[in-house]
């Protein structure tokens, strides 16, 4: 197995050195989102674009010299333009075409065609059994769909909104994050849970949850956000082919982004965070729709004279911190911009784990900048002061660089 | 269980020589040799004809329930010690009294079929090729324990016998139970999965969730209530409004069984595979007792009479049931029976002297299988490349 990932990682190296970054001394000059282009037939199921991996090998130390270059999301002109919601059903399909064991269970995901249209077409081509309806039982399809798992099929449990998967949270919780421990690694569980969350438009508190915060501290699974089609579809492919349970949270008011990705087939890392804009005064973080506000703040901000380092973390667990980790030590101001509640939150973790690791490298403290701890109202005018807006984006900047 | 068979037929073969052998026909030819006996009660059906009363068993067959049922027993008194020793701690769930479900549908089954319980999950393991080392090991939280130590009591799996466990939240297996069902019918093999369940969790929501979608799709799943009649403290009645579980898949059909009768259970699991692969899913219900509390931590009489827990051994035991049968068909005699159960101490005994002398995991394997090994991610938490906490 390790000689077949050696090769891969030569391969895809020569093709476009996207490897991992590596703490090891060999450092390969390519930016972390480059274009690995990994042919279907070479692939064994694990391997994303880092062919190499530092098996069991716990670095000590967060920190490295690496050379990063601004390619942004949608890097090759030739391509095909698609919405978010597309690009997650291209990876699901690819998926399912390459792996019989991929299946899709949920809400409406066959006949109907998914509510977000994420399945649409699929029903027909893969047959009910391969993207199956379920009844409104969360609980239990989401137990179903691990004890499939459990067994060797890799299903994509699709939760018609985040918010509705708390009734599967004793078994997103119990079973799906902790078999493979209780068993002694007996058992994998290779399940994909992805729906839309966060706050719409105007959809009422039910409807508007976050549920990062809850599901983070959950050992065992691992938590991604997407935001645009172009990383949208990589994580998918990336979380399907993951041995471990994934769960993909999406944004209810992203589906319909529109971008330029590239033809070929492409997995992204589900560890690694994405650099949006590089710069020098300060470090943005931020997932999921909060980015745009971010970059809508980004304009006034370059107007009025500031360079901000935009970075889009992804992975919410585990985090990135040695892409955050190199963008401190430059900027040495930290800003967290993010859609979870202020209590207990993705940003309260990032907070905690970034002034653990780097405090040497802060010159102020970090400013977190979350949702309300309040249910979201219904009135949009409320709903708007629930979430972060750029204007206040903006403001924390200008106070974090005085 | 062919191994049981081995040993059996040579302890018999042991005791042939001296006695007239001719009387006893016990030789290897015995084994083809069929028996019928008919179960203690016949069985009562919902929306389904049940099987006949009579259960076609063979000499082979009786001795191997025997040897398997007292070794379940033995263990369980075995494990009762140790917990009160205080080497296994925690929660210690003991199955005494309902080996006859974990025997009977072995018998009925090839480690193909799926079988996913809740915690009382020991002699269900053993049943499904766990080794007596490997549960002992587990229960003290060695590191050769089938979990390695992590899962404990309650987290025993065993994925190449097909047993899926072991789970601690009552009623959250048996929407597993449907997943696993899910596979067989996605993979089109012709197996079938039991999801055991007891009497408390038959009135969990998620058990008719669970209903629901396996009858929609006929998946393989036969569920299997262990009606044990106290749902921890509580007796069935003064839970369920109609305590008969069998009848409460309303259109899914199902099937009472005398719990306490391995060939009974035999019979209803055989019967309940066929119908599974052909109609989806079916619940049977199997009228067990136990003799221990819900757990060591129960005493077992506050909220039953003592008298009722004789009661039930001395009518209704498992073995002793077994043990006439053999007796009356002279299969064995009391000696051959008693130097069995003597042996199988003997085996208990010494797989605990040996699972005490087995190491504690080490401190390494707090962080092992936590993450799939080689996918990815190494560590767990937000700080992901440094293990923090530094361990003694």
């Amino acid at each position: 197995m390790a000689a077949v990932l050696q090769t891969i990682g030569a391969a895809s190296a020569a093709l476009s050195g996207g490897s991992f970054p590596d703490h090891s001394s060999k450092l390969s000059v390519s930016s972390i989102h480059s274009l690995p282009v990994i042919r279907s037939d070479a692939r064994p199921n694990l391997s994303s674009i880092h062919g190499s991996f530092r098996a069991g090998k716990l670095i000590s130390k967060a920190v490295a010299t690496k050379v990063e270059n601004s390619a942004t999301s949608a890097a090759s002109k030739p391509g095909h333009e698609l919405l978010l919601f597309e690009a997650l059903r291209e990876g699901l399909e690819e998926e399912m075409e390459r792996d019989p064991r991929v299946c899709v269970m949920g809400e409406d995901v066959g006949h109907y065609g998914g509510s977000y249209k994420v399945t649409k077409d699929l029903a027909p081509k893969f047959g009910d059994l391969r993207v199956l309806d379920t009844p409104i039982a969360e609980n239990s399809f989401t137990g179903m769909g691990i004890g499939a798992a459990m067994t060797g099929l890799r299903p994509v449990i699709e939760g018609m909104n985040m918010g509705f998967l708390l009734l599967a949270f004793n078994q997103i919780s119990d079973n799906c994050g902790m078999l493979h421990y209780t068993s002694g690694g007996q058992f994998t569980i290779p399940a994909v849970i992805r729906g839309p969350g966060g706050v719409g438009r105007q959809l009422g508190a039910e409807h508007s949850q976050r549920l990062e915060s809850y599901f983070q501290s959950i050992p065992g699974i691992q938590m991604v956000a997407c935001s645009t089609p172009y990383n949208a579809k990589g994580l998918m492919k990336a979380a399907i082919r993951s041995e471990n349970p994934v769960v993909l949270f999406e944004h209810v008011l992203l589906y319909n982004l529109k971008e330029r990705i590239p033809d070929e087939e492409y997995v992204l890392s589900l560890e690694e965070a994405e650099m949006v804009r590089p710069g020098e005064h300060v470090t943005i973080l931020t997932y999921s729709r909060m980015r745009y506000h971010v970059m809508q703040a980004v304009k006034t901000l370059v107007n009025k004279g500031y360079d901000p380092e935009v970075i889009d973390i992804r992975s919410l667990k585990p985090f990135d911190l040695y892409t955050i980790g190199n963008s401190v030590k430059k900027t040495h101001r930290v800003l967290i911009v993010e859609e979870c509640m202020r209590t207990g939150g993705i940003g309260a973790s990032l907070t905690a784990a970034i002034n653990e690791n780097f405090h040497d490298y802060l010159d102020a403290p970090i400013i977190c900048l979350s949702s309300q701890d309040v249910p979201t109202p219904y009135a949009g005018t409320l709903e708007e002061w629930t979430v972060v807006q750029p204007p206040q984006i903006v403001t924390a900047v200008e106070q974090l660089c005085q | 269980m062919a191994l049981s068979t081995h040993r059996t037929t040579t302890t018999l073969l042991r005791y042939l020589t001296p006695t007239i052998s001719s009387l006893r026909h016990v030789s290897t030819d015995c084994s083809s040799s069929t028996i019928t006996v008919e179960t203690s009660v016949p069985f009562t059906g919902h929306n389904i004809d049940p099987p006949s009363r009579s259960v076609d068993t063979t000499p082979q067959e009786l001795m191997s329930f025997f040897r398997d049922m007292a070794l379940m027993r033995r263990k369980e008194i075995a494990a009762d010690s140790l917990y009160k020793a205080k080497l296994i701690r925690g929660f210690c769930h003991l199955y005494d009294g309902q080996e006859a479900v974990a025997v009977g549908m072995e018998a009925a089954i090839n480690r193909k079929d799926c079988i996913i319980t809740a915690y009382r999950d020991h002699c269900i393991f053993l049943g499904r090729g766990g080794t007596l080392l490997e549960s002992f090991a587990e229960l003290m939280g060695r590191k050769d324990g089938c979990s390695k130590g992590k899962g404990g009591s309650m987290h025993f799996y065993k994925k190449e016998g097909g047993f899926y466990g072991g789970h601690g939240i009552v009623g959250a297996q048996i929407p597993l139970g449907c997943g696993l069902a899910f596979a067989q019918k996605y993979k089109n093999d012709e197996n079938v999965t039991f999801t055991l369940y007891g009497d408390g969790a038959a009135n969990q929501g998620q058990l008719f969730e669970a209903l629901n979608m396996s009858a929609l799709w006929d998946l393989p799943a036969i569920l299997v209530c262990e009606n044990n009649h106290y749902g921890m403290g509580t007796a069935e009645w003064r839970a369920a409004k109609n305590p008969a579980y069998y009848k409460r898949g309303d259109y899914v059909p199902g099937l009472k069984v005398d719990g306490m009768d391995a060939l009974a259970v035999k019979q209803a699991c055989r019967f309940a595979k066929e119908h599974a692969l052909k109609n989806g899913p079916i619940i049977l219900e199997m009228d067990t007792y136990r003799y221990h509390g819900h757990s060591m931590s129960d005493p077992g009489s506050t909220y039953r009479t003592r008298d009722e827990i004789s009661g039930v051994r001395q009518e209704r035991d498992p073995i002793e049931r077994v043990r006439k049968l053999l007796l009356s068909h002279d299969i064995a005699s009391e000696k051959e029976l008693k130097d069995i159960e003597k042996e199988l101490r003997k085996e208990v005994d010494e797989a605990i002297a040996k699972a005490k002398e087995c190491p504690l995991p080490e401190p390494s394997e707090l962080f092992t299988n936590i993450y799939v090994k080689g996918s990815g991610a190494e560590s767990f938490g937000a700080d992901r490349k440094e293990v923090r906490a530094v361990l003694p």
